[in-house]
């Protein structure tokens, strides 16, 4: 079970998180004049990297506030955690 | 000696000769001391056949004295407090504990089973996937037979009694192990000011030293252990917890224990758990868990009289026993010399000590100086006597250790120690994800590369001396404190007796025997899963190369010892077999847990009431008494209907159904989600959210709206009312109000922050009493002075405030019956008030409570829509004729686009219709049966749609039921059928409403 | 390929069982094939013997970066049905059953396939409902499944508690008698010794790090033990899809999660039938072995590291024991992890990609053991013909585009 820093209230268990998935996917401004093969990839492709991760995590049991990480998908390590607004940090190299 | 058993020396051991213990075995009966276990008060006893194993149902004694054990695995207990498999040599007695062999048949001295043993030349590894294959389809009576004899213990036949608990903790630095390292890092961690957890499986702390005979600062190593506690105890921020397995090691630096708390005592006390599972989140962890010895592989290995040198040595020095009168000792390594010597200083024969290497060095010399007899660079060729060992045949090894030279001689003992090294216990080291290393010279994996903030102390990280052990628990536990931020303490090292000058091991995976390797006596490998090193070899021949292959393959290592012992010896053959180096061949991943949990320890108080909880209404505990039968839905426990006086669910809900149509019903809706939404930009937020339009609806007004996901399917629906400018109050259905909230909490916070708008829960804040029927104005009318009820004052689809009953209320003229209906908002806390003045008042007007299936009939006569019945995840509005509420015109909103994707633009989708059935026909549909055309077509069929709700209506006198039909819309009047089991229904498509459907009744 | 039979075995017994040939060989990469086949799951091995088998094409390699059947097709609750809801699904899933039907003898291996019949549970009447539907529909696709009442399902498995007062009381079932579990390792050993006996090359210890396009095509894959040309490949690699895709340009609507089972300790046998719950969160059948198999949930979490949270575990075993108390003294003995493929429909990705030549199969997600054959033999047919079987038309990557998803959330039987 991954220890979670909530931006706003500190480490915390994951069973307090819930998870969004990936981060920084822009709903299309425009979507009613995109492709349905580009409405596709924001609906459904995902990068799914073997890797560091840009994902969306929720205090669902806390402040409820939704928030970013950076996140290994091999180590699960965490890296960042940031408040949505917030520049991206950079994957370590 | 005493009836206390005749291997049991009048001293010595940490047994309390006082408090005499009686327990049973295979129906015998017996006597222990407390501080026992079951295997030391067998071995004193002088019992050495206690077990059978899992395939050959060879007879087996106790080889170990710990978590390690293959063999000797009883079932305890009886009723419903048995419990299947546990390791004598972990179950401590208490009086009155009644144990027994198991997989055996008749009993443990004669084994049915052991025919197996007898074939065993047609029963190799993998047997099973090489036959049973003829004749075709035959394989389930060959596997009737192979499930007779499969498992081992019992379970028991009733419900487990005992209570379990979680605990969740955190500290600045968790110890696992209580031996010496274990002991030092603990001590030094907590000196220096560290809050500190230490567990250790056993029931006492002291580790190796229990069962040794070291001595520290010139004292018995159990006083120093004694020493070191009592200074922690008086340390603040301490837990020790002994009985305390370490079982898991997971992301994060979270660990998993499991306390048996009261497993020693037979039954917990009153209020007492049984067992713990603690969740510790740990910023540092010292692994000190100690090492494993190994057996040795050779010929029979397995009687019973065979046992590990070191636990001989732990049941001697802890416990007071003697395993046997006459003992040989077989050895790879210095480690079993201890053993030899202690024991022949307690008294027991040793016959002789073979020893593989030709140098024997210091410590053979030690031994000789004592007298035992040294047979250097030999091997134990043979082993005789059937159901104990009798005697063990020695001859000379050759040069290359692959086989023997020269003659043999025939060694009397009664009992065969033996060592082949030790391997450390990395497996919570590994299940952190450390990479392991390989050590040539301890012959074993040793932690690497740690992946977590953790460090290593002790034999598990391939300390073989009580010296260095001590050594790095002291140092690890000072950096893992001097980690958290504490300055570091190291604590002096004691003064220790001089360690022997240490010769290194002879590691020879497979000793050499008489025949060659599976022509003559088993040697064994995996002792519980009678995997025998010509198992391995086969499987690495046939091509089962990958240590993954060889384990599934042959079994090996997959018992309840998850292969302490069997492990590396298997790895190691593998790796001859196959020409390559063990670190090539690696290890297999190492899994919790690490010893085998009890799974009502892991579910701890996640049982029955707990499982999930059960949400209630402020009337709840009316419904109750008015005899309602209830239905789960999701956590929301909802009265179902009302039976009176023995009434069938049919007649009830008939009843109620009526009531509402012409008199009046009284409904509990406090169940459905209600968020509260403020801000100035509430009406374009809810724009956006959905398929409609809200911020031009008026203050005081109510709508209904559909909501969909981004790919244009039906999400959820429901009510919203205007509150003020600002300020409105959505209503959801009771499975969605979670997921509705999370969605909109994401959208405001992550997509759309530029819009002011604040979102509050008030779902159980309210309570929702619903009136419904002709009557309903008039018993609202009873219950409220200041709202203008009149229809004109008061339309549908509007809301009024004021008091009802004299409690402060919110109104709503909306409807899910389709009849004239009010819904009447009150704090939450005033709901069981409101609902006893609604049925007063509305006596004389003959209220009626109506149940949740009572509402589905109602809002099905009238073509409402339920999500989750009508819609699936892959409903559009348009499917279910609701497109004119879709406001192309708005330029954005959640589903828009979704919706114009090509196959949501299909022609032929599904469509929501109305069936009727045959005049005279009172059976309902099934709901999900499935519609066809031409019900006397061939299989599989062509399916047209199927039935999303079905009910008998009073009101139409008649079934009727809600589908999805393709094309369903253009098919009025069309028949389709129903093919049930047994029977074919027809039914007509007709359009989806039974009642009033000019909503004359709805705004009336 | 010297034949298994029980006359074999008496025969390697006199021989003292040191003269067994090889299951399959061990060849080295040749510099090309026909067909690359990048995975050495089960799906990726049968995908090559149906290859051989059906289409007769024998110059095949499967590539495989660790042990076969090393993947999820050795870490599953090996559990076989075909009682899905959509007609696409049912008539892939039924294929794959009737193929498992004859594969003991079809590949001389014993797979232990065991039809000891699957129940899913319903604890309300939305169970209930849905239940019905897929039934019904299963029926008249002419798969076998039965509504039982809570009274059968209680002679059924009288360990089960049904009780009332239970916080989710079992109100009755569905039961495929046809389904029921084999043993997974054989499965992919079965098809590696059948395979390989046709000619097909299984190469462990390679993995593919690069897939080469020319002209827009395919042309073959590089690995860690050379270049290896191929106008053809498929890509059966299940939670590794995603990083697989990315080596050719490719994006998938995949996330790979953890997800856990668990075994107990063997006991005497107590429950003969496969036991599902999805309101509860449970599924258990017992091992052949006697040890209690259960199947976890998925972490929400992306993750490549067959590792999973302790408290998803607990969870299930939670479950587990609520169905089954006298369960609650039993001790779990491994628990483990595997990386599944999750496609946004709880379907499977079978077909043709933008790369000419290249072809995947992936996103079978928390299910994919029970479709190993039949998911073979259809991506077999792709590849040969170079377009889909009509069995596997419907689960193309293009219905992402037009919406026509195949939503199976219900049928995963257990809300994963």
């Amino acid at each position: 079970m991954l220890l979670i820093t909530c931006p706003w209230c500190g480490p915390r268990a994951e069973l307090e998180f819930r998870c969004g998935g990936e981060a920084h996917i822009a709903r299309p401004a425009d979507a009613m004049n995109i492709s349905d093969a580009d409405y596709a990839r924001y609906l459904f492709m995902r990068k799914n990297p073997k890797g560091w991760h840009y994902e969306r995590w929720n205090h669902a049991a806390g402040c409820r506030r939704w928030f970013n990480a950076l996140r290994h998908t091999a180590t699960h390590e965490i890296r960042a955690t940031y408040k949505p607004g917030d520049r991206k940090p950079e994957p370590p190299r | 000696m005493s009836d206390a058993g005749d291997f049991r020396l009048q001293t010595g051991g940490r047994i309390d000769r006082e408090r005499r213990m009686r327990f049973f075995f295979n129906g015998a009966s017996y006597v222990g001391f407390d501080g026992d276990t079951l295997a030391s008060a067998l071995l004193a006893n002088g019992v050495r056949l206690v077990a059978r194993s899992f395939k050959y149902h060879r007879p087996r004694g106790i080889m170990t004295a710990g978590a390690e054990e293959p063999n000797a695995l009883v079932q305890i207990g009886s009723g419903p407090r048995v419990e299947p498999n546990l390791r004598a040599t972990q179950v401590e007695i208490f009086d009155g504990l009644a144990a027994a062999s198991q997989n055996c048949w008749p009993g443990v001295e004669f084994d049915i089973g052991r025919i197996n043993d007898f074939v065993s030349r047609l029963l190799p590894a993998g047997f099973y996937y090489k036959t049973f294959m003829w004749p075709p389809g035959f394989w389930h009576l060959y596997e009737w037979a192979i499930r007779r004899a499969a498992g081992m213990g019992r379970a028991a036949d009733s419900a487990d009694p005992d209570r379990y608990d979680h605990r969740f903790a955190h500290c600045d630095v968790l110890v696992a192990g209580g031996g010496p390292a274990g002991l030092a890092a603990a001590f030094a961690a907590a000196r220096a000011g560290a809050r500190v957890i230490l567990c250790d499986e056993q029931n006492e702390f002291g580790g190796s030293l229990l069962g040794g005979a070291e001595k520290i600062g010139g004292k018995p190593g159990m006083d120093w252990v004694a020493g070191t506690l009592e200074t922690m105890r008086w340390l603040p921020a301490i837990a020790m917890l002994p009985r305390t397995s370490a079982f898991g090691y997971y992301d994060h630096n979270l660990v998993a224990l499991c306390e048996r708390v009261a497993d020693h005592l037979g039954e917990p006390k009153p209020g007492q758990p049984r067992q713990r599972v603690w969740h510790v989140r740990a910023k540092q962890v010292v692994l000190a868990t100690g090492a494993i010895e190994r057996p040795l592989v050779f010929a029979d290995n397995d009687r019973p009289g065979t046992m590990l040198a070191g636990a001989a040595r732990t049941y001697l020095n802890r416990y007071g026993v003697i395993c046997g009168r006459r003992a040989a000792v077989f050895t790879s390594n210095d480690s079993a010399y201890a053993a030899a010597l202690e024991l022949a200083a307690a008294g027991v024969e040793i016959a002789a000590v073979v020893d593989l290497r030709v140098e024997p060095g210091a410590w053979g010399e030690a031994a000789a100086a004592k007298g035992l007899r040294v047979i250097a660079g030999s091997a134990v060729a043979a082993v005789r006597g059937a159901q104990a060992v009798k005697a063990i045949e020695v001859a000379k090894l050759g040069i290359d250790g692959a086989s023997l030279a020269g003659g043999r001689e025939i060694v009397r003992c009664d009992l065969l120690l033996n060592s082949g090294g030790w391997t450390p216990s990395v497996h919570l080291f590994s299940q952190s994800g450390g990479r392991l290393a390989y050590d040539d010279a301890l012959g074993a994996f040793v932690p690497g590369k740690a992946a977590q903030p953790q460090r290593n102390a002790g034999s598990c990280n391939g300390a073989m001396t009580l010296a260095e052990c001590l050594a790095q628990g002291f140092a690890a536990g000072a950096q893992a404190a001097e980690d958290c931020g504490f300055a570091p303490v190291t604590p002096p090292m004691p003064e220790l007796e001089p360690e022997m000058q240490a010769t290194p091991a002879r590691h020879l995976w497979i000793v050499p025997s008489l025949k060659p390797v599976g022509r003559g006596g088993k040697q064994f490998v995996d002792h519980q899963n009678d995997v025998t090193a010509a198992d391995l070899r086969m499987a690495a021949r046939e091509g089962y190369r990958s240590v993954e292959h060889l384990k599934r393959y042959t079994t090996t290592g997959m018992g309840t010892d998850q292969g302490k012992t069997s492990n590396l010896p298997a790895l190691a053959i593998l790796a001859e077999a196959t020409g390559a180096s063990i670190p090539a061949v690696g290890t297999t991943t190492f899994r919790p847990p690490y010893t085998p949990v009890t799974m009502g320890a892991m579910a701890g108080r996640m049982n029955g009431a707990f499982l999930d909880p059960a949400r209630w209404t402020p009337m709840q505990r009316w419904h109750v008494r008015a005899g309602a039968v209830f239905e789960n839905t999701g956590q929301w426990q909802r009265a179902r209907y009302y039976p009176l006086g023995g009434e069938e669910m049919h007649v009830a809900v008939e009843r109620e159904v009526r009531a509402a149509r012409t008199t009046v019903g009284i409904f509990d809706a406090s169940t459905l989600g209600k968020i509260d939404i403020k801000g100035p930009d509430a009406g374009k937020f809810l724009d956006l959210i959905y398929t409609n339009s809200f911020s031009k609806l008026a203050v005081g007004r109510c709508r209904y709206g559909l909501m969909l996901r981004e790919d244009g399917y039906v999400f959820d629906d429901g009510v919203t009312v205007r509150l003020g400018e600002q300020h409105y109050l959505m209503h959801t259905t009771t499975g969605n109000a979670a997921p509705v909230l999370m969605w909109l909490e994401d959208l405001l916070q992550m997509e759309w922050t530029e819009l002011k708008v604040r979102l509050t829960s008030v779902s159980e804040q309210f309570a929702v009493v619903t009136l419904s029927g002709p009557f309903a104005r008039k018993l609202l009318a009873e219950l409220t002075d200041d709202i203008d009820l009149d229809p004109k004052a008061f339309p549908f689809m509007s809301w009024r405030t004021g008091a009802a009953a004299g409690i402060p209320a919110r109104v709503l003229r909306v409807s899910f019956t389709g009849d004239l209906s009010f819904e009447i908002q009150v704090r939450a806390s005033y709901g069981i008030a409101l609902w006893h003045a609604a049925l007063a008042a509305g006596e004389k007007y003959g209220v009626v409570p109506y149940g949740l299936e009572a509402m589905h009939v109602l809002r099905a006569e009238k073509g409402y829509i339920v999500v989750g019945h009508e819609t699936d995840g892959t409903t559009t509005p348009h499917d279910l004729g609701m497109g004119g509420m879709v406001a192309d015109a708005k330029p954005d909103f959640i589903g828009k686009r979704g919706l114009r994707r090509a196959d949501l633009l299909r022609p032929d989708r599904k469509q929501l219709v109305g069936l009727r059935l045959a005049d005279g026909e009172r059976r309902p549909l099934p709901e999900g049966a499935q519609l066809v055309d031409d019900p006397g077509q061939p299989i599989p069929m062509k399916m047209e749609g199927h039935v999303s709700s079905s009910y008998y209506s009073p009101t139409v006198g008649a079934p009727i039921a809600l589908a999805l039909v393709k094309n369903g819309r253009a098919r009025l009047g069309e028949t389709l059928y129903a093919p049930l089991p047994g029977r074919t229904a027809a039914a007509m498509v007709v359009a989806p409403c039974f009642f009033d459907p000019d909503g004359k009744r709805l705004h009336g | 390929m010297n034949r298994y039979s029980i006359f074999s075995l008496a025969r390697n017994a006199l021989s003292h069982h040191e003269d067994w040939q090889q299951a399959w060989r061990s060849p080295d990469p040749k510099p090309g094939y026909d067909v690359v086949v990048v995975g050495g799951g089960g799906h990726g091995l049968a995908t090559a013997y149906y290859l051989a088998k059906e289409h007769g094409i024998t110059n095949v390699a499967v590539l495989e970066k660790g042990w076969i059947g090393g993947g999820n097709t050795g870490r599953n609750t090996t559990v076989i049905r075909s009682n899905y809801l959509w007609d696409e699904s049912a008539h892939l899933y039924e294929k794959s059953l009737r193929l498992y039907e004859g594969l003991s003898q079809d590949l001389n291996f014993n797979i232990m396939l065991s039809q000891r019949g699957v129940v899913n549970l319903a604890h309300s009447e939305h169970d209930m409902r849905e239940l019905k539907r897929r039934v019904n529909a299963l029926r008249l696709n002419g798969i076998d499944s039965e509504v039982l009442t809570r009274d059968e399902v209680k002679r059924l498995i009288p360990i089960l508690s049904c009780e009332g007062h239970a916080r989710y009381p079992v109100l009755g079932a569905s039961v495929q008698w046809r389904g029921g579990v084999a043993r997974h390792d054989a499965v992919a050993w079965g098809l590696a010794r059948a395979a390989d006996a046709h000619g097909v090359d299984i190469i462990q210890n390679c993995e593919v790090t690069g897939i080469m396009r020319e002209g827009g095509r395919v042309a073959g894959v590089e690995t860690t033990r050379g270049t290896i040309r191929a106008p053809k490949v498929g890509c059966v690699v299940a939670g590794h899809a995603s990083v697989l895709a990315a080596m050719a340009g490719i994006s998938l609507p995949i996330e790979s999660h953890p997800l856990q089972a668990l075994v107990s300790e063997p006991i005497k046998p107590v429950l003969h039938t496969v036991v599902m719950s999805g309101a509860v969160h449970a599924y258990v059948s017992q091992s052949d072995r006697g040890e209690l198999v259960m199947g976890a949930g998925i972490d929400a979490f992306n993750s490549y590291a067959q590792r999973g949270a302790v408290n998803v575990v607990e969870h299930t075993v939670a479950a587990v024991c609520e169905l089954f108390p006298i369960f609650g003294r039993v001790r779990v003995m491994r628990t483990w992890g595997g990386i599944v493929d999750v496609c946004p429909d709880a379907s499977p990705i079978i077909g043709k990609t933008p790369v000419e030549g290249l072809y995947f199969n992936c996103g079978w997600g928390t299910g994919g053991f029970k479709a190993t054959p039949g998911s073979g033999w259809v991506f077999a047919h792709t590849i040969a013909r170079d377009e889909p079987h009509p069995l596997n038309a419907p689960f193309a990557l293009d219905r992402f585009t037009s919406g026509a998803l195949i939503d199976e959330h219900g049928a995963a039987a257990v809300a994963h």
